[in-house]
């Protein structure tokens, strides 16, 4: 394992004003492409951090399409945010195999230790807490994301040392 | 043609239809629930499954195409098993108040259930979080009745283009909705109803407004004036048995006496008026844009208030395009509470007025302040056609056994050209027949007056009259060719506006309502509404048109002495205070109201 976790945050770089002219610029360019959707929203997901209503108004509006249709995809796919998330986002897996494994007292475990409920953020936003439906790492159960990072057969005392890598 | 075997019947169907409509056209009825002909086909609810041989599960037989030598079986008792668990699974998330449901007896869920015959409830949990939205004065929206059937999503975004309904979230948190959970009053619905003229249960109502009318008849000191659009005429009689399309005006008439109305008038009355106004309006347009001072062109008419509140939001900047008349019953409305309350010497604030429309639009329209006048609404309460119907049957009267009645002078009386006002082509026939005659002195040059190219339910039809013999005083419009178009439903209307807005729409006179087919299809028509019931109330209206007396709108006498003794003329100060109106630039999220939609902000 990586003694410190790398963290992609590019909030501090850019002014909002040139987040949002990065965002439409991304729609404008795919305006018109059948199934661009998504990749709009993963793109601007991941310069403005998370999707608030007014970002997804943006998007509608430059691909001529109704908001109402950007909404029921982004609250479909969890991997779509409406709220601020935190610098570090810890996703439990709860597919069948971490779930047997325990994944759900790793839940448990991470809501009382950071003091929020899935899908919330600590009020620092320092980090995020998730779960998923299984992410393919079936052999590593129960597997624990944070970012980009899958982390290992993980128990709740390893979940100390997740910690630190990330302060 | 295929020839397939449905239930050990040799069977032939069209190449293209679905299992389906292949078992239909044969009389195997086969149960469906979100399936919607001619609408809605997507699959979703699974109730119409099907074994077909060779296949491993079951299918959705409103998904699968006929193949040759196909062999289906919709009757066997694993289809049976099948489609009662999956009717118990949406039962089990949807309450079971039918006795206070306004849907009650008249729910597709529960004929369904009906035919499925369940003896328990056997799944109990969780149910869907209950959101009831009053926010719109035309909708309620209740999203635990909802099924998630999704007919609504594909009328409001495929046929109305629209697009307000849509599935938000997922799983068993998927609710039918606006984004956000946002208010239906606070984003760009129309108010058309299509909606609820397609959700198989009570998820999504017309407000209903019986009550309020009825407290208003059963206070004595209120004169309770009623008035009926002319769409509602051709359609009432569905609601009680009759074969759609069956004229039932004088029957209507008497029912509104019988139920304690003061005085039944004739929203055709407003509809001549409303082609005296507009035809006027329109020359003088033409005029000015002939004469050099300009003017905007094409005049689009406004009648339709779902498609007013339509173009505020999608072409806020277009709205000098649209004719400046109000709709013909706020219209009545307004004359009611002034020129009729004048003549029977009564306080306009002690007069109710109550309109009959085939539309959930005209609840809202009549809510818009700038219809106020005096500080008093034009028009009290709007009931749809199917509020009527309630409130007959409500009242005891048995429709069927009723003589005919006649409506109420002086504003009950009108010619045919206000009765094809309830379908699409109708105003803009309505407004050739006045508009040739006026400037020529001579009747449109249709036979039997009929302007066939702008009747029928495409979705834009287009006609030019070439102008030919003017009077006098219209010498420049001598051998213009005047181009008009007509729509119908809010798709065709996106189609003609985006050339309006680019300044090259090739047209000087439009016409559109906002619902498929017109009024005569209106959100507050008796269900179901198919194409079919479409073209028989459409085929009622020209016969009602037909059988007139008197068809072209300047013909009315009453029209006419209502100019004389009251309005003076057409355009004039007096018209121009009651029976016009301005419009409101929305945008589509009513970023101009300065209503901004409620944004999350980050902590």
């Amino acid at each position: 394992m990586e003694t410190k976790l790398e963290h992609r945050c590019e909030c501090g770089e850019e002014t909002e004003e040139e987040k949002l002219a990065r965002i439409a610029q991304i729609a404008e360019d795919f305006k018109g492409q059948e199934g661009s959707l998504i990749q709009v929203l993963h793109l601007a997901q991941a310069i403005y951090g998370y999707l608030p209503l007014h970002v997804q108004q943006l998007i509608a509006e430059r691909l001529e399409i109704p908001l109402s249709e950007v909404y029921g995809v982004t609250t479909f796919y969890s991997f779509f945010s409406t709220k601020p998330r935190g610098e570090y986002t810890i996703r439990v897996c709860l597919g069948t195999a971490c779930y047997v494994r325990g994944g759900a007292e790793i839940v448990k475990k991470l809501s009382q230790q950071l003091g929020i409920e899935v899908g919330g953020t600590t009020p620092d936003r320092k980090f995020s807490l998730e779960v998923m439906r299984c992410i393919g790492a079936c052999g590593l159960a129960p597997a624990v994301m944070v970012n980009d990072t899958v982390m290992r057969q993980v128990n709740p005392d390893k979940l100390n040392r997740i910690m630190e890598m990330c302060s | 043609m295929v020839t397939l075997t449905i239930n050990g019947k040799q069977v032939q169907a069209e190449p293209g239809m679905t299992v389906l409509e292949a078992a239909k056209a044969n009389n195997i009825m086969i149960p469906h629930f979100c399936y919607l002909e001619d609408v809605h086909q997507v699959g979703a609810c699974r109730i119409c499954v099907v074994e077909i041989e060779g296949a491993r599960t079951l299918q959705a037989s409103c998904m699968v195409p006929v193949r040759e030598g196909m062999v289906v079986r919709t009757n066997t008792a694993r289809v049976k098993r099948a489609r009662k668990v999956l009717y118990e699974l949406m039962l089990s998330d949807h309450p079971r108040n039918c006795l206070s449901c306004l849907r009650n007896q008249n729910c597709e869920f529960q004929k369904l259930g009906e035919l499925i015959q369940i003896s328990e409830f056997r799944f109990e949990g969780e149910r869907s979080k209950t959101f009831i939205d009053f926010s719109s004065p035309s909708i309620l929206r209740d999203s635990s009745k909802c099924i998630l059937c999704r007919r609504c999503v594909t009328v409001c975004n495929e046929i109305q283009g629209v697009g307000v309904l849509n599935v938000q979230k997922r799983g068993f948190h998927s609710v039918i909705g606006p984004a956000d959970e946002l208010p239906l009053n606070s984003v760009n619905c129309t108010n058309c109803g299509q909606c609820v003229m397609v959700c198989p249960v009570g998820a999504l109502l017309a407000k209903d407004s019986t009550q309020i009318v009825w407290d208003a008849i059963f206070d004595p000191k209120k004169r309770v004036i009623v008035q009926t659009a002319p769409a509602v005429r051709v359609a009432l009689g569905e609601e009680f048995g009759y074969p759609p399309g069956t004229i039932v005006t004088g029957k209507m008439a008497t029912a509104l006496r019988e139920i304690g109305f003061d005085d039944v008038f004739d929203t055709n009355f407003a509809a001549d008026l409303t082609i005296i106004e507009e035809g006027h309006e329109f020359l003088k347009r033409v005029t000015a844009a002939l004469t050099g001072s300009g003017a905007t062109l094409p005049m689009i008419t406004s009648c339709s208030p779902g498609w007013i509140k339509y173009i505020e939001h999608e072409f806020p900047n277009e709205l000098d395009h649209l004719s400046t008349c109000k709709s013909p019953h706020m219209m009545l409305g307004a004359l009611a509470k002034t020129y009729y309350a004048n003549k029977i010497g009564v306080d306009p604030a002690d007069i109710f007025v109550v309109s009959v429309m085939p539309c959930t639009a005209k609840k809202f329209e009549i809510t818009r302040p700038e219809m106020f006048i005096n500080g008093l609404p034009t028009v009290d309460a709007v009931l749809t056609t199917r509020e009527l119907a309630r409130m007959i049957r409500d009242a005891g009267i048995e429709f069927s056994e009723l003589p005919d009645g006649k409506f109420d002078d002086p504003l009950g009386f009108s010619t045919g050209a206000a009765d094809i006002f309830g379908t699409t082509g109708g105003v803009m026939e309505a407004a050739l027949r006045t508009v040739y005659e006026v400037v020529t002195g001579r009747e449109i040059p249709f036979e039997r007056l009929e302007v066939t190219p702008v009747r029928g339910l495409s979705q834009v039809k287009e006609a030019t009259i070439k102008i030919e013999g003017t009077k006098p005083e219209f010498k420049f419009l001598e051998g213009v060719e005047v181009r008009v178009a007509v729509t119908s439903g809010l798709s065709g209307a996106k189609r003609l506006m985006r050339d309006v807005a680019n300044g090259t729409s090739p047209y000087h006179f439009i016409e559109v309502m906002g619902c498929p087919g017109g009024c005569i299809a209106g959100g507050g028509q008796p269900k179901p509404t198919t194409k079919a019931v479409r073209e028989a109330r459409m085929r009622a209206i020209y016969a009602e048109d037909a059988g007139k007396p008197k068809r072209k709108s300047h013909e009315n006498p009453f029209v006419q002495k209502l100019y004389e003794e009251f309005l003076g003329e057409p355009l004039g100060h007096r018209s121009h205070e009651l029976l016009h109106t301005h419009y409101v630039p929305r945008g589509r999220y009513n970023q101009f109201l300065g209503e901004k939609i409620p944004v999350q902000v980050a902590k």
